[in-house]
């Protein structure tokens, strides 16, 4: 370990990590999808566990505590779930940059497999929502007009109503949707990470998410004729063109309507 | 030809010493008579302005075929789109080529009208002088004298029963648009402070309509948005009764207080299980307040930014909300459902006028 450790400054270390990273996704994909794997399971997850502690060690106890007990700073991560774990470290938001009431979306800085192992240290800890399986976020077959109504009633009034994001009180946002794949908008509303509040399968039915998820995802895949969709933000920068482009527009023609015929036809009416 | 203003002339102005009068200019003398002409001002250039505006008028001319063409090819319905199309894009496709076809060919009909204007017609200032409204007074005097005439004939003067029958007749027909007006709609009575909650109304979700139990709402941080089970087609009750249910921390809910008639009680004994419920009505001018951030508690309004503290009986905290959000007294029924344990005991949404 000592020895990684005094390498990893070493300007291959990045390309090295990604490489291991891949690799070891590569390793654990084949070892999820594959048919027999339920024997060893329980031996692999012990060491993924040990492999999430140390990682949690390293990169997440300065906050939340050296046994995920929270600190003043950060919450306790015990009864979490692996969904609270995986939302926020793949997009990025987990290690924040700074405290703060919330941290926005930036690249992560973890593999898929580090991320996995911390997941199931934390899951081990005790419980809670866990990650959703791929066909727990699968869309085929999903009611998109009821995940319609659902995003409009439950969802629209902080994200806006194409998923656009939109402003919260004293500086919070909540964010836009665009970039979320299904299953972070699936973990979002099984855990409700920062201001957002949750969305049990007792209040939204995993059917029912997956419409919800139908609808963002059908939304934002949509054409844009007009060639502009303006952010889908609705009003706010409809109203900004209307404005400051067509009211600028019909100022100027005001002001072509009324303004003095150029000098040089005058001139020439008056030598004619 | 120069077109400069005139320099003041004299002697510069001391400072210290008042400004000199300004020449008096004589706005009474009538202005120079000019010569009638039908000629453009600047014949040379009207000949290039004249091709420009036929141009507008031509593209006018084929962006209002090009609109016609565009209602009448781009379908937009179900039946009538290909198998498997998305409607709401041939919608928007449809409303593009409409609109647009439809503003350039305007836009250019009307372009060209103020360049034909501009630089074609003469440039001459015409006077038009006003007269008086009345008519003459020959014609004043023939029409009163034949107003009397017509009077007298009529005889509506020396038969008072015609006259009093005629006004009798006519009055039931000028009452008759009162009593219509009246038909418009019924009189609100006691609508407005009240809702269709009642005493074992469960609360189902918005959307999928199921009934929940407390145990479906067990994770704090938890809300949904709930309507009476059952009006889910009655969008005068729903205009209304819309409900947030909020889940918080055990000891996290503070004694939330609410008016019962004109008294301010505790109301910890309308929640369930640390299940809150208030109105999703804001109280300022009646969007729904729904923006519920879990970490702060706080419901904020997206309409006017009016916030509202969950964890205190939501109590308005900032904005122009005048009123908490009215709290729904919850219970559970006997198969273990959220209910409601009765109506709203205040007016839920905005102020209105007789509410006090």
């Amino acid at each position: 370990m000592s020895s990684i450790i005094s390498r990893r400054r070493h300007p291959a270390a990045s390309y090295a990590a990604v490489a291991g990273g891949l690799v070891v996704a590569g390793v654990l994909y084949s070892a999820f999808s594959g048919g027999g794997a339920s024997a060893s399971s329980a031996a692999s997850n012990q060491t993924q566990v040990a492999q999430g502690q140390a990682l949690f060690v390293e990169s997440c106890s300065s906050c939340h505590g050296l046994d995920a007990q929270g600190t003043t700073q950060a919450p306790s991560l015990i009864g979490a779930g692996s969904a609270a774990v995986d939302f926020q470290m793949s997009t990025g938001r987990m290690p924040a940059k700074e405290l703060g009431a919330e941290n926005d979306r930036k690249p992560s800085d973890f593999t898929p497999a580090q991320i996995a192992d911390i997941a199931a240290y934390i899951e081990s800890l005790g419980g809670g929502p866990a990650i959703p399986t791929t066909n727990q976020v699968s869309t085929s077959g999903a009611n998109t007009g009821l995940g319609e109504e659902l995003f409009s009633t439950n969802c629209s009034q902080c994200h806006g109503f194409a998923g656009a994001g939109g402003a919260l009180t004293y500086g919070k946002s909540a964010p836009s949707l665009n970039a979320s794949t299904p299953t972070q908008i699936y973990e979002a509303m099984l855990t409700g990470p920062e201001a957002m509040p949750v969305f049990g399968d007792g209040t939204i039915t995993p059917a029912e998410k997956k419409d919800i998820i139908a609808y963002v995802t059908d939304t934002r895949a949509e054409a844009n004729p007009g060639g502009f969709s303006l952010g889908r933000t609705g009003t706010t920068t409809e109203g900004l063109l209307g404005w400051l482009g067509g009211l600028g527009f019909l100022v100027l023609i005001a002001m072509w309507l009324t303004a003095k015929r150029r000098d040089h036809l005058k001139a020439e009416s008056e030598q004619s | 030809m120069s077109e400069t203003p005139e320099e003041p002339t004299g002697p510069r102005r001391v400072i210290g010493t008042p400004f000199p009068a300004p020449q008096a200019v004589d706005v009474l003398t009538e202005p120079e008579e000019v010569p009638f002409s039908a000629e453009p001002p600047a014949p040379k250039h009207a000949q290039n302005a004249e091709r420009l505006v036929a141009a507008l008028f031509v593209l006018a001319f084929l962006a209002g075929c090009g609109f016609i063409a565009a209602y009448v090819g781009l379908e937009v319905g179900q039946a009538t789109l290909p198998k498997g199309a998305n409607t709401v894009v041939a919608v928007l496709r449809s409303n593009l080529a409409l609109g647009s076809s439809l503003a350039v060919a305007l836009l250019a009909l009307g372009t060209g009208s103020m360049i034909w204007v501009r630089h074609l017609t003469p440039d001459i200032e015409i006077e038009e002088e006003r007269h008086d409204m009345n008519s003459a007074p020959a014609d004043r005097a023939a029409f009163q004298k034949d107003f009397a005439e017509g009077a007298a004939m009529s005889q509506i003067t020396k038969r008072p029963l015609l006259r009093r029958t005629m006004l009798l007749a006519t009055a039931p027909l000028a009452l008759a648009p009162l009593v219509l007006l009246r038909d418009l709609g019924p009189l609100p009575q006691t609508d407005l402070r009240h809702t269709v909650w009642k005493k074992g109304l469960r609360a189902v979700t918005l959307g999928g309509l199921r009934p929940l139990t407390p145990a479906d709402i067990s994770t704090p941080g938890s809300m949904i948005t709930v309507i009476p089970e059952g009006y889910q087609d009655d969008p005068d009750a729903l205009a209304k009764a819309g409900v947030i249910l909020i889940k918080f921390e055990p000891g996290q809910l503070h004694v939330p207080t609410n008016y019962n008639g004109g008294t301010l009680v505790s109301t910890m004994n309308w929640t369930v299980d640390n299940i809150v419920a208030y109105s999703k009505i804001c109280t300022h001018v009646g969007c729904p307040v729904a923006l519920y951030e879990q970490t702060t508690h706080h419901i904020l309004c997206p309409c006017h930014q009016s916030t509202f503290d969950a964890a205190n009986g939501a109590n308005v905290i900032f904005g122009p909300a005048a009123r908490a959000l009215p709290q729904l007294p919850l219970m559970v029924d006997s198969a273990g459902y959220l209910a409601a344990s009765s109506d709203f005991t205040q007016p839920v949404g905005p102020s209105f006028w007789e509410r006090g």
